[in-house]
């Protein structure tokens, strides 16, 4: 199993080092596969994800070590950062839609790379939003305003708008936690199709979901990865007790 | 509006504790209702006490040179001639050169400000800038005539200084903090989730800035543009000292001319008669262009809202 991205030692400060929020984390994350981070709020699995496409250097004061490897290449080293943010794209917990089409909408980040050939920009548009089963549902309004969608829509669209740009991996924060069980669905549903070209990291808050739709899951608490494996062996025999009391439900 | 249904007349004579309290809640809205109304007529009346006397006395005016001699005569020449063309060119060709300078620094500036330059940095500049406003306009004045009037004369090797391009000059100094204040307030208000999700999908802070940032504050950016715009064509101390007051029309920016405002303050002392009334009449143009900026405004707003 080839790993895509390798997480040595990471440790991550927020406020100048006044807040040591990420414990030396140690994790491999295989490609093609859905990676799920579980555990209760504030334990620093957004602060992770981030890690990963390099989101947290937006915010001031942050310092990170350690090392953070994406197809054998550190990250944080001799890297253009809108190229990895390519590579790796994110999805966020809220839906966050642009103020434009939903057309608009996907040819965004092409179109910040400069493509502007009308061909190639309709034929993403259509792709990305079939990959993302939103296709069938907009493909008559695409030029109208994207807040027009549903919240389910708008976080499919959000999951297309990342298609669009071909990543090889695709970070979600959450992504369902604001959406109703039957987009919830659709999102899980969408997830699995896209583990076969992508690799998944998530986050998510619900363990149910951890366990329907990943392949591994890595349990956080205080900052420290406490327990990471195959989510049915996770799940059914932790290593940890503190695992154990998350996933049975005693806390969090 | 649940006054009308709350009946005071209609307590139980047994009077419980819950109907008088309400009784005197009911006085208290109704004596604020009024206080707010009387507050808002006192600004509604004053404009339209305004209108109707800047009217009523510029009719002797409009009466004798007809609403086309003074619209669009060209000559000036009291107690003749009473054309304000040259005028109204001189305000809006003053006005317009002071957005197509001010306004492009103004809005890179308010971005620098919310957008890239650091906290530190933001911090010494803002300020600064909000200082810039509080600055009365003759102080502009000086600044011109010290600064800008010499400057034309040398560089363009003119008799004087005092023309149009240094009114443009010294408005675009003036509009720079609305635009900028108000811009960058609306830049600031933009959800920080669009940034956000547009540097995760590649794109470069400047492309973000550009094709997202700045959209998604139009319209908000278009109202300080719109404030910008009239204050240019309101000012008046300012504009007299730098712009040199000829009544004729301008041949080009680098001649003198008298702007509408500039007009009514300068002969206002000393006019009588139709000719004190033709100022009357400046007034009227010069509140017709207020308020077609403000109609505009009126209309942003309300795209704003949807
Ligand atoms: N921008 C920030 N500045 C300072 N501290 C932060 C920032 N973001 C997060 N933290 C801190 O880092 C720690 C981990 O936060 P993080 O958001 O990663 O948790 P989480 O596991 O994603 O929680 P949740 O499930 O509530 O989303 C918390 O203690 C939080 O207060
Ligand atoms: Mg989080």
């Amino acid at each position: 199993m080839m790993n895509k991205i390798s997480i040595k030692d990471l440790n991550l400060y927020y406020g100048n080092g006044a807040n040591h929020a990420l414990h030396g984390i140690n994790l491999d994350i295989p490609a093609r596969q859905v990676t799920a981070l579980i555990g209760p709020s504030g334990c620093g699995k957004s602060t992770l994800l981030r890690c990963l496409n390099r989101m947290n250097d937006l915010i001031e004061g942050v310092k990170i070590d350690g090392l953070v490897t994406l197809d054998e290449q550190d990250i944080y080293q001799n890297v253009d950062v809108a190229s990895l943010r390519i590579k790796v794209g994110m999805v966020f917990q809220k839906a966050n839609p642009f103020p434009m089409s939903i057309y608009d909408n996907i040819a965004y980040g092409l179109r910040a790379q400069g493509v502007t050939d009308k061909k190639t920009l309709n034929e993403v548009v259509e792709r990305s939003l079939r990959s993302a089963a939103l296709w069938d549902e907009v493909k008559d309004r695409l030029k109208s305003p994207a807040f027009g969608l549903s919240g389910g829509q708008q976080q499919r669209l959000c999951i297309a708008r990342t298609i669009a740009m071909e990543p090889d991996v695709i970070l979600m924060d959450e992504p369902t936690s604001a959406l109703d069980p039957i987009a919830t669905k659709k999102i899980e549903d969408l997830i699995q199709t896209l583990k076969q070209k992508y690799t998944i990291v998530i986050v998510t808050h619900s363990m149910q979901q951890a366990r329907r739709i990943s392949d591994r899951t890595a349990f956080f608490l205080m900052g420290d990865l406490v327990e990471h494996n195959n989510t049915n062996i996770l799940f059914s025999t932790p290593a940890d007790d503190r695992t154990r009391g998350y996933v049975n439900g005693d806390f969090g | 509006m649940q006054s009308a249904s709350i009946d005071t007349t209609a307590v139980p004579a047994t009077g419980t504790i819950l109907p008088q309290s309400g009784r005197r809640r009911d006085w208290k809205e109704q004596f604020f209702k009024i206080l707010f109304l009387l507050a808002a007529i006192i600004g509604v009346l004053s404009l339209a006490v305004i209108a109707y006397f800047i009217f009523q006395e510029s009719l002797p005016a409009f009466a004798e040179a007809g609403v086309s001699g003074i619209v669009t005569g060209t000559e000036w020449l009291p107690p003749a001639l009473y054309g304000i063309l040259p005028m109204i060119v001189a305000s809006l060709a003053s006005t317009i050169g002071a957005v197509a300078i001010g306004v492009p620094v103004a809005l890179l500036t308010a971005i620098f400000i919310a957008e890239v330059a650091p906290k530190w940095l933001a911090n010494i500049i803002r300020p600064a800038v909000e200082l810039l406003a509080g600055i009365p306009s003759v102080v502009y004045g000086f600044f011109g005539l010290i600064i800008i009037v010499p400057m034309i004369q040398e560089w363009f090797n003119v008799p004087a200084g005092n023309t149009v391009l240094a009114g443009m000059l010294v408005l675009a100094v003036m509009i720079l903090p609305t635009v900028i204040a108000v811009s960058e307030t609306s830049l600031r208000a933009v959800p920080k989730t669009y940034k956000e999700g547009s540097l995760a999908l590649g794109a470069s802070p400047m492309f973000t800035i550009f094709k997202l940032l700045v959209p998604a504050a139009r319209s908000g950016i278009l109202t300080g543009v719109i404030l910008g715009i009239a204050r240019a064509l309101g000012e008046t101390m300012a504009i007299i000292m730098v712009m040199g007051n000829a009544p004729a029309m301008p041949g080009s920016i680098l001649e003198p001319a008298r702007t509408l405002t500039a007009n009514i303050a300068l002969e206002m002392s000393y006019a009588s008669g139709v000719h004190a009334s033709a100022l009357y009449a400046t007034g009227i143009v010069l509140l017709v262009f207020i308020m077609m900026l403000n109609g505009t405004l009126l209309y942003l707003n309300r795209e704003k809202a949807k």
